[in-house]
């Protein structure tokens, strides 16, 4: 038995190859490849690479976006035939212009950044959770619940009983979205991938559920525990106004509370999420898992324990997203109300390997161009609509995730190879 | 007897949809590829095909003097090529670029139905600026694709049950039962279960894995891409309408899983679920029902595969497994 901690990345790969050739999954591969050198080499072929420097690696990125941005322009010519740098500006103007703009944005950061957090551990264990839509729906509907049941529609009892009640039946609802798939993966390997994507389409049906039951078949939204005469706003996720500068002061729906806090909060968990990924045995365990199961188990590692726990914590997260959104900001909640980060953090965390701080910018990325795009269209008297701003957003998507290919390989091209094997061998 | 025969109608139109797009996910899924993307084809499916059937009626003269080859070829040309396109998307991403399958399939649903949404209203201002979507209807193309077959109104209640559908429906049910065959019965049909099962073996017995996944994956796209167009064309008439389609998209990776990878069984999954679907809207017509049952039938179809998704997995059997290596890029070299 070896100690588990004290190994780099490379010897936990190397761990990793041989015992995956242990199982003897692909005999004779090596044999073939070198039996064929001798024929022929193909013009040109792909190796894996084991690293990059990062100025080379930031490098193809940035081509990347440049390139998705360039056709974007072209598309905007091509439909609007308006300057493209203009529509370009008016897009920094969505995010930008004033400070109930730049709040704006800062508030859906948070929102996309925590979903995309919670999506991480998992995504780090190879389990592909595509379910934070729901989960983050249970974690909304039940903050919801607690707020209606405990506050002036129910009990009327105070804050300081309703506040704590909503986060603990949110942060419930979201984990046992979230464990139910899991530990059908970890005790008879059921699909998580199509499990979790259904159970977001339960969860859209129940919230629908919960709110013809409520609202008595009528669509019109009204804050809970934030109309009528004397209301308690209990349960809020809120700083007082005073030391909150995005606080929006109105009592018209649906807002009267400010953005920071939520910030704070997801500020805080992603330095979280990235100590616990990165300093912790649980962390170092899930990435173990996520390298190869094969050589988790000959650490000594309890797989189904460790999926469990991880898919436990992204519930939590997820139902921590859900708070933010009903008790931080909306205190309504529709089948709508995730918005579709669900699947947009899926592609944030991705974006940015895993790493919660390089979320900041993806998450950045894609609120910028959501915020520009709507701006947009109040610019361009209706031509491009809301819609338009998904279009872009795929675009530069589809031509990052394109990029990747050239950062994890790398092309030899015939002639080059075998010049620099001819410089090895004398 | 009328309003059983009124829900299956309308319970089989909306079965097609889904039937077109599980055909074509189920043939993606044997070679391994699990495209997430479908929603977004069967949008670019549709609005590919609504547009191709405006130009036609529009700019090209089929208004004035319709000709019943031109008003079918046309849609179902620019429908195919649309859906071609997103399959050639994601297969260049996934299999060349070896990008993941989860995130690039979710893109491509952002991209299709972000497409479709845009260019729907778009396209209906070009052709008649000012003009609502929903005044603005393919009525040529419609009158085509929605001809029942002959006999239909002579047989009756048999007539109306079966023979009342446009010809793609049983286009849809000929290409279910085919690539039944296909799967089962056919050399190639065997090789590329084995790419999807493992590709390393396939690539070892000589199967060239690349050639497989790309073709499974363009052909099962073409084939969900005329789900979307036979919604736009048979199920609202000719309308194009926003946000539609995208969820029978996902309604149809969900009849994948139901039916256990087999498409002659998506036959009457598809009308089960296309049953579902359309209960909430129809039922209050004929019985009233209380309002907070609407979701609760609408949950069913995901329920049920869920149920179905954890029985197969507990009972083991190795005919109903997802195939090994779903959801995972092949590079040759890697070990």
């Amino acid at each position: 038995m070896i100690s588990m901690s004290v190994h780099t990345s490379e010897q936990l790969q190397r761990i990793s190859s041989e015992a995956e050739m242990g199982n003897g999954q692909r005999p004779g591969s090596g044999q073939k490849k070198s039996g064929r050198r001798n024929q022929k080499d193909p013009l040109f072929h792909i190796v894996k690479r084991t690293d990059i420097p990062m100025w080379k690696s930031l490098l193809i990125r940035a081509g990347a976006l440049i390139a998705a941005l360039v056709v974007c322009a072209v598309i905007i010519v091509v439909i609007t035939g308006e300057d493209p740098f203009e529509m370009y500006k008016h897009m920094f103007n969505g995010s930008f212009k004033t400070p109930k703009k730049f709040w704006g944005m800062l508030q859906e950061m948070a929102i996309l950044l925590c979903i995309s957090l919670a999506v991480t551990p998992a995504f780090k264990m190879r389990f592909w959770n595509i379910g934070a839509e729901g989960q983050v729906l249970m974690g909304g509907l039940g903050a919801l619940m607690a707020m209606k049941l405990l506050g002036d529609d129910g009990l009327r009892l105070p804050n300081a009983v309703v506040l704590p009640m909503t986060i603990i039946t949110a942060i419930l609802f979201g984990a046992l979205w979230a464990v139910v798939p899991a530990i059908f993966k970890a005790q008879w390997n059921t699909n998580e991938t199509l499990f979790t994507l259904m159970m977001n389409y339960i969860a859209i049906q129940i919230v629908r559920y919960i709110q013809i039951v409520w609202s008595g078949g009528s669509t019109a939204l009204r804050p809970i525990n934030g109309t009528g005469s004397d209301p308690s706003y209990a349960g809020w996720l809120r700083l007082p106004a005073q030391i909150d500068p995005s606080f929006t002061g109105s009592v018209v729906v649906p807002s009267s509370s400010g953005y920071l806090l939520n910030i704070l909060i997801v500020a805080a968990l992603t330095v979280m999420v990235f100590l616990y990924m990165r300093y912790t045995k649980q962390g170092y365990e899930l990435s173990v898992v996520g390298e190869s199961e094969n050589t988790a188990r000959y650490g000594g590692i309890s797989v189904k324990k460790v999926i469990i726990r991880t898919m436990l914590i992204s519930g939590v997260l997820c139902g921590i997203a859900g708070l933010l959104i009903v008790a931080g900001t909306d205190h309504i909640i529709n089948d709508g109300s995730a918005k579709g980060y669900g699947y947009t953090a899926i592609i944030v965390s991705w974006l940015a390997k895993f790493n919660p701080f390089y979320m900041v910018l993806t998450t950045f990325l894609v609120i910028f161009l959501k915020q520009g795009a709507s701006e947009l269209s109040t610019r361009t008297s209706g031509v491009i609509t809301d819609d338009f701003s998904n279009i872009l957003i795929a675009i530069i998507i589809l031509f990052i995730i394109g990029c990747e290919f050239f950062i994890n390989y790398q092309i030899k091209v015939r002639a080059r190879q075998q010049k620099s094997k001819e410089a090895a061998e004398s | 007897m009328t309003i059983f025969i009124e829900i299956f109608q309308r319970a089989v139109l909306t079965a097609i949809s889904l039937l077109f797009g599980c055909t074509g996910e189920i043939i993606t899924e044997k070679s391994g590829n699990l495209n997430l993307g479908v929603p977004g084809v069967m949008c670019v499916g549709g609005i590919s095909g609504f547009s191709g059937a405006l130009m036609y009626e529009y700019f090209w003269g089929g208004a004035d003097n319709p000709n019943a080859f031109l008003a079918i070829v046309i849609p179902l040309l620019f429908c195919l090529l649309g859906s071609l396109l997103m399959g050639l998307i994601y297969s260049f991403l996934t299999i060349t670029l070896r990008a993941n399958q989860n995130v690039t399939g979710l893109s491509l649903t952002i991209f299709g139905s972000g497409v479709s949404n845009f260019l729907g209203g778009f396209l209906v201002k070009q052709v008649s600026p000012g003009a609502e979507t929903a005044n603005i209807s393919v009525k040529v193309s419609t009158k085509y694709y929605m001809a029942k077959l002959p006999f239909s109104d002579s047989l009756g209640w048999f007539g109306d049950m079966f023979l009342s559908y446009g010809f793609l429906a049983y286009v849809a049910i000929l290409i279910a039962v085919l690539t039944a065959l296909f799967i089962r019965r056919t050399r190639p049909g065997l090789n590329l279960r084995a790419v999807g099962e493992n590709p390393a073996t396939a690539d070892a017995a000589g199967v060239n894995v690349t050639k497989y996944k790309y073709i499974a994956t363009c052909v099962g796209c073409m084939i969900s891409g005329l789900g979307g167009l036979f919604y736009v064309m048979n199920n609202s008439s000719g309308v194009w309408a926003n946000d539609v389609v995208e969820p029978l998209g996902w309604l149809a990776i969900a009849l994948v899983i139901f039916t256990v990878w087999k498409p002659h069984f998506a036959i009457p999954g598809a009308i089960i679920f296309g049953g579902l679907s359309v209960l909430p809207e129809h039922l209050p017509k004929f019985v009233t029902i209380p309002m907070d049952a609407k979701p609760l039938i609408k949950m069913l179809p995901y329920a049920v595969t869920v149920i179905v998704l954890i029985f197969n997995s507990l009972r083991k059997k190795r005919e109903t497994q997802p195939p090994e290596a779903l959801g995972l890029s092949y590079f040759r070299e890697d070990r």
